[in-house]
């Protein structure tokens, strides 16, 4: 099968004509243009190897999102990030070529962390490996996290290696009732201690908060926190963009600013995440005073989902980072056939 | 001398003159750095003050087409701040500030020649600390450990300095400003902090690093375990993560190495085992509790002969003490010694050390192992006499043999101490040459020129096909793709 991807991709580059590389088509919403011919990775699938005591699974791109982690959990382990599948279609290389990271991000950390290796395979054709299976690897550039999250303008991935952990032995969800600026407050102060916080969500007036560890940590924990408890399958909803909240026609932003931020003066309407890290904001506002809004906490602003995209869906780079991104793109990807525009314009 | 004169001069035009060293007498001091056995005395050393001064020194370096090497407290263990003997050698030992600590916020602002063990220091009023802890943390910088993505012995549960650092500010080599990430989350486009953090000084000098700190666990406690057998001992440690467990550190020491270490500082050390493990646990105290009851359950049916939970703090800490201890108790043992850093899955460990315990015997050399067992990565030591030539050879092939061992078996050349001067010749091992020409391609992205920390981390091809000639393995020639000349 990668022997077919090396024959389409050398093929691509010999004519300059774009690829659009793709697994189930989950996240088609996200980024800019879709550009190229459909280059699909379905084809590639299959766990090549997972052994629980190491905490590390590899897979190849086209591995259901769902097969994964069924696999995982009948170990009692996890994808850590608790990435977002967006529909039963997703793909592994999909997960880690969008890198975007679930509910557990601000406890146990993004996607890119958790990727220990992986094998792309570049604008030339050649297959590359990157990485591997160990924990600890400072061996060349870590070429696999840069990849991550870079919406497949730097090669396709065709096989990558994840990081695990166990599933915690007990969770909670709990709600309280609590303004914003209240709740940004409290996700921050919780957050410096020593509480088992895997999930924070605000909205409307409400705060929820999930905690896992040890049935006697949630438990203490628990006491400390307060609130009532609540229905697990809320974070499903906020995880998979299923909640109430992500309907609608308006333009949804994702803006990431420090967690202390305070609440973002803006017209719309806010979900918060990640201890105060992550805001969503349901706004038809002008881009330009969203992205404003979030320069000015030193954050960013993406428009997430949005029928017109005009604005550009991720912020201007400052001028010599723009210039690293061609440089790096051209040196992944010299033809420029990978996922035209689909990150910038100029990628 | 010749050489420098220009380069002083070009100096001098905004540096005071005691921040440009040009003596022998005053440059001796930086020719190497922990990994003594390769030297090279610098052209100039220039210690900046301010941001504005390193963004001279490089745009002065860069329009003279004149290398630079970036160095922190010098404590590196690949040679990764070996001097250019025909260019600078920028140390970053005065940007010792720090800048600020945002307890709400958790994070530290400080400057790269920040001790790593003072910023946990600086945060524990506010309860809380920094997480990466590389044994050398009272003099390691943090510059350093942003160039090495150092480790550890917490970073299975609390990751490397990847996962603990939320920015950098730097320069390129042409003395534009960069920022990469932040406090917020993410940053938009590529990932260029995962790609700075471990890039050992070839991408950018960081004048400015955020990092994330941690609330401090309410309480800590350890497990000193005793096994008659160091595979036995490698196969617990399966079985604790098997188990479902993330302890907070999970440490590996064979006889030889606790030998030497209670010597030194008499940790209470089990001196009858054939190894020892460290298996750590943190958290709240009724966590604590329940962890330590389930470890000592999976360590005793792995066949521990003995096990010892710490009682106190204190001797929790003297527990740690020798593990933290061992280079330097290794160092009054025998002249020399040479620190080995292959990272492996964790199931070929048995089949590892037996393969190191057969290289003492071909190479008449000892060879104590520290071990780094939770995440994988092996620290044998190599005891040698660098007065003797023939003892210095022996260790080189020593090295490089289970270097190429560790790739064998699914690992890598370096977990945490880099590649450096010391690995290169093993990086033709570990990648092929595709995959070395797009390091390449990565390097020249941020330096066209190659003038920052050149000859370090990333071999050249034709480097590769001379190591290759010296180690032709059963008739077949590895690169045999390359063209020879």
């Amino acid at each position: 099968m990668i022997a077919a991807f090396v024959g389409r991709i050398r093929e691509a580059a010999a004519r300059g004509g774009g690829l659009r590389l793709r697994g189930g088509g989950t996240k088609d919403f996200y980024g800019n243009a879709l550009r190229g011919e459909i280059l699909d990775t379905r084809g590639h699938a299959g766990i090549v190897a997972y052994e629980p005591t190491e905490l590390v699974v590899t897979a190849r791109c086209g591995t259901l999102m769902s097969d994964l982690e069924s696999s995982l959990s009948q170990n009692d382990q996890m994808l850590p990030f608790e990435p977002p599948h967006f529909g039963p279609e997703a793909t592994v290389g999909g997960c880690v070529a969008a890198g975007l990271s679930g509910p557990r991000r601000a406890a146990a950390g993004a996607l890119r962390v958790f990727v220990l290796g992986l094998k792309l395979v570049d604008g030339r054709g050649e297959v590359l490996s990157f990485g591997g299976q160990v924990m600890k690897n400072v061996a060349g550039y870590d070429v696999s996290r840069l990849v991550a999250g870079s919406l497949g303008t730097l090669g396709l991935i065709a096989e990558v290696s994840l990081k695990l952990a166990p599933r915690p032995q007990a969770e909670a969800t709990l709600r309280l009732e609590m303004p914003q600026a209240r709740a940004l407050e409290a996700m921050n102060r919780w957050a410096g201690q020593p509480l088992p916080i895997s999930a924070t969500a605000w909205h409307d007036g409400e705060l929820t908060v999930r905690l896992s560890g040890s049935a006697a940590g949630v438990r203490a924990a628990a006491a400390k926190v307060g609130g009532a408890a609540v229905d697990a399958a809320f974070w499903t909803g906020i995880r998979e963009q299923s909640d109430a909240f992500f309907s609608g026609p308006e333009p949804l932003w994702r803006i990431s600013v420090p967690s202390t931020s305070p609440p973002l003066d803006l017209a719309g309407d806010p979900l918060i995440e990640w201890g105060g890290g992550l805001r969503w904001l349901k706004s038809g506002e002008n881009p330009q005073s969203i992205r404003d809004a979030a320069r000015r906490c030193t954050g960013h602003a993406t428009l997430f989902r949005a029928a017109d995209k005009s604005a550009g869906c991720f912020a201007p780079l400052e001028p010599v980072l723009a210039r690293l991104h061609r440089e790096l793109k051209s040196a992944f990807d010299p033809a420029g056939i990978f996922n035209p525009g689909r990150l910038y314009p100029e990628l | 001398m010749g050489a420098a004169l220009p380069v002083v001069a070009a100096l001098r035009e905004f540096l005071p003159e005691r921040a440009i060293l040009h003596e022998e007498e005053d440059t001796r001091p930086y020719e190497c750095d922990g990994l003594t056995a390769y030297r090279q005395l610098p052209m100039v050393v220039a210690l900046p003050e301010t941001e504005e001064q390193v963004q001279r020194v490089l745009k002065a370096c860069s329009a003279m087409n004149v290398p630079v090497v970036p160095r922190g407290a010098g404590t590196g263990l690949s040679g990764g701040a070996l001097p250019p003997g025909d260019g600078v050698l920028l140390s970053m030992a005065k940007f010792m500030r720090v800048l600020r600590i945002d307890p709400l916020a958790r994070l530290a602002v400080v400057q790269p020649g920040v001790r790593n063990a003072v910023v946990s220091e600086l945060a524990a009023p506010f309860g809380l600390y920094y997480a990466p802890d590389p044994s050398s943390q009272i003099a390691c910088t943090i510059g350093g450990n942003v160039a090495e993505n150092s480790g550890g012995v917490h970073c299975l549960k609390y990751g490397l300095t990847l996962h603990n650092v939320l920015g950098l500010r730097g320069f390129t080599i042409d003395g534009e400003p960069i920022e990469l990430g932040g406090a917020a989350p993410d940053a938009p486009g590529y990932d260029l902090l995962a790609l700075a953090v471990g890039s050992e000084g070839m991408l950018a000098v960081v004048t400015e690093v955020t990092l994330k700190l941690l609330p401090k666990p309410q309480t800590a406690r350890v497990i000193m375990a005793s096994f008659d057998d160091v595979e036995k001992a490698g196969a617990a440690v399966a079985d604790v993560i098997a188990a479902g467990i993330v302890p907070a550190g999970l440490e590996m020491m064979d006889r030889p190495a606790t030998r030497a270490v209670e010597q030194f500082v008499a940790a209470g050390y089990d001196l009858e085992a054939a190894a020892i493990l460290l298996c750590e646990s943190d958290g709240a105290p009724e966590e604590v509790e329940d962890e330590i009851a389930r470890m000592k359950t999976v360590l005793g049916r792995a066949g521990a002969t003995r096990m010892t939970v710490s009682r106190d703090e204190a001797e929790r800490l003297r527990f740690w003490s020798g593990r933290k201890s061992a280079f330097p108790a290794v160092g009054r043992i025998s002249p020399d010694y040479y620190c080995m850093d292959g990272t492996i899955p964790r199931k070929r460990l048995g089949e590892v050390l037996r393969f190191i315990a057969a290289m003492e015997q071909k190479y008449g050399l000892r060879c104590p192992n520290v071990f780094h067992a939770g995440d994988g990565n092996l620290h044998p030591l190599i005891l040698f006499d660098a007065n003797d030539p023939d003892q210095l050879h022996r260790t080189e092939l020593f090295a490089a043999e289970v270097l190429e061992k560790c790739v064998e078996v699914g690992g890598t050349i370096t977990g945490e101490h880099g590649v450096g001067v010391e690995k290169i010749n093993q990086m033709c091992v570990q990648f092929r040459p595709a995959e070395l020409e797009l390091f390449r391609a990565v390097k020249r992205a941020f330096d066209p020129r190659g003038l920052l920390n050149p000859g370090k981390a990333v071999p050249t091809l034709a480097r590769c096909a001379e190591y290759g000639r010296m180690r032709v393995h059963g008739g077949r020639l590895p690169h045999a793709e390359l063209p020879r000349f």
